[in-house]
C-alpha cells in the first residue's frame, strides 16, 4: 500500500467518525454553505461541530501550510481529501472570500505577521472578508480606481466609495484596492489595503438585483483610519496583488456550480414538465435540440475543468486562461438556467420574486444574468485570451 | 491545458514532425491533382506503420503494440492538422479493433498485417446518406454451416482496393460481422471519389456463400463487438477533427496578425479577435473532452460511450465553426482553392458525417437520460 493509499484509508476513518449525518447532504438552502465571521449564526449544531473539527485539522484549507492555520497537504492529498469527502455527500466545512482570495494573495505577497495575524482566523472560520475592488467609476477599468488613501504618517485616511462589494454588510474585514500614491501613474498607484469593517466611517448599502437577492453593496468610507502596517506588500504594488487574485476569482466563480450542485435539474425538470412521446423522447424536439446541445456542451466543460484541475494541481500556474474557464463556466450557466425557465414554463415563473434562492428557478435564472458580468465581463475575458494567449495585435 | 506523460509528449512531437514531413497538404493536393484512385499513397502508408502506429490498438500476441486509444488519438490529430491521406481510420482504428474484439484465428491471421502496413481492412456498415447502425437491413441467411450475404453498402471509407472487407449484417435479430474477400465475383465495388479527395466506395454484394469460420464472433457478441469497434472509431476520428479545427483557427490567427487592412493587422479589430478568442475557448474544452473519451476506453469505464459520443457531437460543430469562421477571416484568398483552407473544410464535413454526425449522437445521449 503506498502511503497515498493509507492516507485515503486515514481520511476515510475520520470522515466516517468525525463527519456528522445531517452534513451529508447536496447544497439545497442558502444556509447549508457555511461562511463564518463574527455574525454567523450557525444553522444547526451539526454545521458548528463540523466547522470546528475540519478547522482543527486545517482542513478547511488543507492546502494550506500548518502554519497559518492550513492541513499541509500535498495537492494528491487534497485530491484524495476532496474525493472522499464527496463519496460521503459531505458539505463543504467552509466558504469564503477569505479562503478563495485574500489566502492566496496574502500567502503569496504578504509579511510573515500578516500571514499570522489573518490566516489562522480564516482558516477557522472566525473572520469574514469582503473585497473591495469595483467602484461606481471603475467597472471593468478596474485600474481607475478613485477611493484615495491619504498618508498621514503612521496610517492612511481612506475616502471613496466601492460598489458590487459581494456581502459587505456581512463582512468583518475588507480587502481594497486604494489609490495612495496620486502622483504615480495609474497602475502604479495603487496600494492594497486590510481594514476592518467596524472602523469608524465605513457604512454600507445592500443593493437589489432583479432576482430578488442582494448579494452585493454600495460601500462607503470616509476618512476611515488605517494603520500603514495594513499595506500588503510595497504601497503602490496593489495592482500586481489585483491581477494575481483576479485570476483566483475566474478560477473560483467558474466552479461555483460545482458549490451549487451541478445541473439545477434541468433534464428533470423538463421530463416532468413536458412529458414524453411515444418513442420516449421529450414532447418538444426544438427545446430537446437545445437541451441535447447544452448538454454535450456541459460534458465539455466538466472534462476541461478536470483537466484545469490536474494542471493546476501539478504545479502549473493557469495565468490567462482561468479566463477560459471563467467565460465557458459563465456562459454555460446562463443558457442552462435560461433551458430551466423555457422547461418549466410558467410554473418556473411563478411564486412572488422574493423567493430568491436556491432552488428558486426564476431567481437562479435572473441571477445568472449577473455571472458574465462580475468577476470581469464575458467581453473583457475575450480580450484577455485573445491578448495573452492568442497574442493577437492589440491598441493598447 | 492536458496533462501528458513524457512517453505521450515524445509520441505527439514524432507524430507532428513527421506529418509534416512525409504527409503534408500537398501530399493531399497530389493526390487529388493526379486523379489517384486509391485515395491515399501506398508508400506513405508503410511509412507509418514502420513508425509503429498502424499496430496501436493491436495486442502484442497480434503484432500490435497495445499503445491505446489516447495515444492513437494524439496521431490522428496530427492527421488532421495535415490532411494526411492514409487508411488510418479504416485499417488501424475500425478493423484492428474489431479483429481485437473478436479474438481468435482472424486476429492473429490479420492483426501482424494491418500492424506492418500489408493490408487494408474496410469496414462496410453503413447503408444509407447518414450513419444508422440500428437500421442495417443487409442480411446473412443460415444456409447449411455457413450463411448467404446479400448487402449494399455506401460510403465504406477505403472500401475501394481493400484487401479485405468487414461487412456487417443481421443474421435474423443478431448482428454478424463478416470477413469478406472483395474479388469473389459476388462483390461489386464502385469507386466513389468523395469531396475531400479520398475515397468511399459503393459495394454490392449478392448472393455471397460464406463459411462459418468467416464470422468475425459468434452471433451472439456481433452487436458488442460493433459497439465497441464504433466507439474506437468514433473517438479517433474525433481527434482527427479537433486536428483540423486546432490548424485551420492557428492559420487565421497568424493571418490576423499579418493581413491589414487600413494601415493596421485586422487582428486588432475586435469584433475579429473575438470571435476567434471564443473558438479557442471552444476548441480547448472539446479537446479535453476527447482526451477524457480516450482515456475512458482505455480504464473500460463505463462512461465511455457517452464522452465518446459527445465528445464527436462537439467537435464537429467546433470544427465547422473553425472551418467557416477561417474562410470569412481569410476574406477574398479563404474562397480560393490556392488557400489550404478549402480542403480542411471538406475534410471537415467527411468527418461530421463518418460514424454518426452531432444529431445522431446527441440524440442517443438524450436517450439515454430518458428524455
Amino acid at each position: 500500500m503506498t502511503s497515498l493509499d493509507e492516507f485515503r484509508m486515514e481520511t476515510r476513518a475520520w470522515l466516517q467518525e468525525n463527519c456528522p449525518q445531517e452534513i451529508r447532504k447536496a447544497v439545497t438552502v442558502e444556509d447549508d454553505i457555511c461562511w463564518g465571521g463574527r455574525n454567523w449564526t450557525f444553522k444547526s449544531e451539526a454545521q458548528k461541530l463540523w466547522l470546528e473539527r475540519m478547522a482543527a485539522r486545517g482542513w478547511t484549507v488543507p492546502h494550506w501550510p500548518k502554519e497559518y492555520g492550513g492541513g499541509g497537504l500535498t495537492g494528491d492529498e487534497v485530491k484524495i481529501l476532496k474525493e472522499e469527502m464527496t463519496r460521503i455527500n459531505a458539505l463543504s466545512p467552509l466558504e469564503s472570500f477569505g479562503i478563495w482570495m485574500l489566502g492566496p494573495a496574502l500567502l503569496e505577497y504578504g509579511s510573515h505577521e500578516q500571514k499570522l495575524e489573518h490566516l489562522p482566523k480564516i482558516a477557522r472560520g472566525e473572520i469574514r472578508w469582503c473585497q473591495g475592488y469595483s467602484e461606481p467609476g471603475s467597472g471593468s477599468d478596474l485600474a481607475s480606481v478613485q477611493t484615495k488613501g491619504v498618508d498621514m504618517g503612521d496610517h492612511f485616511l481612506v475616502s471613496g466609495q466601492k460598489i458590487w462589494t459581494s456581502y459587505a454588510d456581512k463582512a468583518d474585514w475588507i480587502f481594497a484596492l486604494v489609490r495612495t500614491e496620486p502622483d504615480a501613474k495609474k497602475h502604479k498607484g495603487i496600494s492594497f489595503l486590510l481594514f476592518d469593517m467596524a472602523s469608524e466611517g465605513v457604512s454600507t448599502k445592500p443593493i437589489r438585483l432583479i432576482s430578488g437577492s442582494s448579494p452585493f453593496c454600495e460601500t462607503f468610507f470616509d476618512e476611515v483610519k488605517v494603520p500603514m502596517e495594513n499595506v500588503v506588500d510595497e504601497r503602490g504594488n496593489g495592482w500586481t496583488i489585483a491581477k494575481y487574485l483576479l485570476t483566483h476569482e475566474r478560477e473560483m466563480v467558474s466552479n461555483l456550480d460545482a458549490i451549487f450542485g451541478g445541473s439545477a435539474g434541468l433534464y428533470e425538470t423538463a421530463a416532468k414538465s413536458i412529458g414524453l412521446d411515444e418513442t420516449g423522447r421529450l414532447d418538444d424536439p426544438l427545446l430537446r435540440a437545445d437541451i441535447g446541445d447544452f448538454l454535450v456542451d456541459e460534458m465539455a466543460l466538466t472534462a476541461h475543468l478536470a483537466a484545469a484541475k490536474d494542471f493546476h494541481r501539478a504545479g502549473n500556474q493557469l495565468g490567462a486562461r482561468s479566463a477560459e474557464l471563467k467565460y465557458l463556466g459563465t456562459e454555460l450557466n446562463k443558457r442552462r438556467q435560461s433551458l430551466v425557465v423555457q422547461a418549466g414554463g410558467l410554473e418556473a415563473l411563478s411564486g412572488p420574486e422574493e423567493n430568491g434562492g436556491i432552488g428558486n428557478q426564476s431567481a437562479s435564472w435572473l441571477r445568472s444574468k449577473g455571472n458574465s458580468i462580475e468577476g470581469g465581463t464575458s467581453e473583457i475575458m475575450l480580450s484577455i485570451i485573445s491578448k495573452a494567449v492568442l497574442r493577437l495585435p492589440s491598441l493598447g | 491545458m492536458e496533462l501528458f506523460s513524457s512517453e505521450e509528449t515524445l509520441l505527439k512531437d514524432s507524430a507532428a514532425g513527421f506529418m509534416s514531413e512525409h504527409a503534408p497538404v500537398q501530399a493531399l493536393r497530389d493526390i487529388r491533382d493526379q486523379k489517384k484512385a486509391l485515395g491515399f499513397n501506398q508508400q506513405l502508408h508503410k511509412t507509418l506503420a514502420d513508425m509503429g502506429w498502424f499496430g496501436m490498438l493491436l495486442p502484442e500476441d497480434a503484432g500490435g503494440y497495445d499503445s491505446g486509444h489516447r495515444a492513437a488519438g494524439l496521431v490522428a490529430e496530427e492527421m488532421g492538422r495535415n490532411l494526411t491521406a492514409s487508411p488510418f481510420l479504416s485499417t488501424a482504428v475500425l478493423s484492428a479493433v474489431a479483429l481485437r474484439q473478436s479474438g481468435g484465428e482472424h486476429l492473429r491471421e490479420w492483426g501482424p498485417k494491418i500492424a506492418t502496413g500489408d493490408v487494408v481492412i474496410a469496414l462496410a456498415i453503413d447503408e444509407g446518406a447518414k450513419h444508422n447502425p440500428s437500421r442495417i437491413k443487409a442480411t446473412a441467411e443460415p444456409d447449411g454451416n455457413g450463411f448467404i450475404l446479400n448487402a449494399r453498402k455506401r460510403a465504406v471509407f477505403d472500401g475501394y482496393n481493400a484487401d479485405r472487407l468487414i461487412v456487417v449484417a443481421k443474421s435474423g435479430d443478431e448482428t454478424g460481422l463478416f470477413l469478406v474477400d472483395p474479388s469473389a465475383a459476388e462483390v461489386e465495388i464502385e469507386r466513389n471519389a468523395m469531396v475531400d479527395s479520398r475515397n468511399a466506395a459503393n459495394i454490392q454484394i449478392t448472393n455471397l456463400h460464406l463459411d462459418g469460420k468467416d464470422l468475425l464472433c459468434p452471433l451472439e457478441q456481433g452487436a458488442a463487438v460493433l459497439e465497441a469497434t464504433l466507439r474506437s472509431g468514433r473517438a479517433i476520428a474525433a481527434s482527427e477533427q479537433l486536428g483540423v479545427a486546432r490548424e485551420v483557427a492557428e492559420r487565421t490567427t497568424a493571418y490576423l496578425g499579418e493581413r491589414k487592412q487600413f494601415g493596421v493587422p485586422i487582428g486588432m479589430f475586435q469584433a475579429l479577435q473575438h470571435r476567434l478568442a471564443d473558438l479557442y475557448c471552444q476548441i480547448e474544452q472539446t479537446a479535453s473532452l476527447i482526451s477524457a473519451a480516450q482515456r475512458a476506453i482505455d480504464t473500460t469505464s463505463d462512461s465511455s460511450d457517452e464522452l465518446t459520443r459527445a465528445a464527436k457531437a462537439k467537435v464537429a460543430k467546433v470544427s465547422r465553426i473553425a472551418t467557416e469562421e477561417a474562410v470569412q477571416m481569410h476574406g477574398g484568398i479563404g474562397m480560393t482553392d490556392e488557400v489550404d483552407i478549402g480542403l480542411f473544410m471538406k475534410r471537415d464535413r467527411v468527418l461530421t458525417e463518418m460514424l454518426g454526425d452531432s444529431a445522431h449522437h446527441v440524440d442517443a445521449l438524450l436517450k439515454k437520460r430518458g428524455l
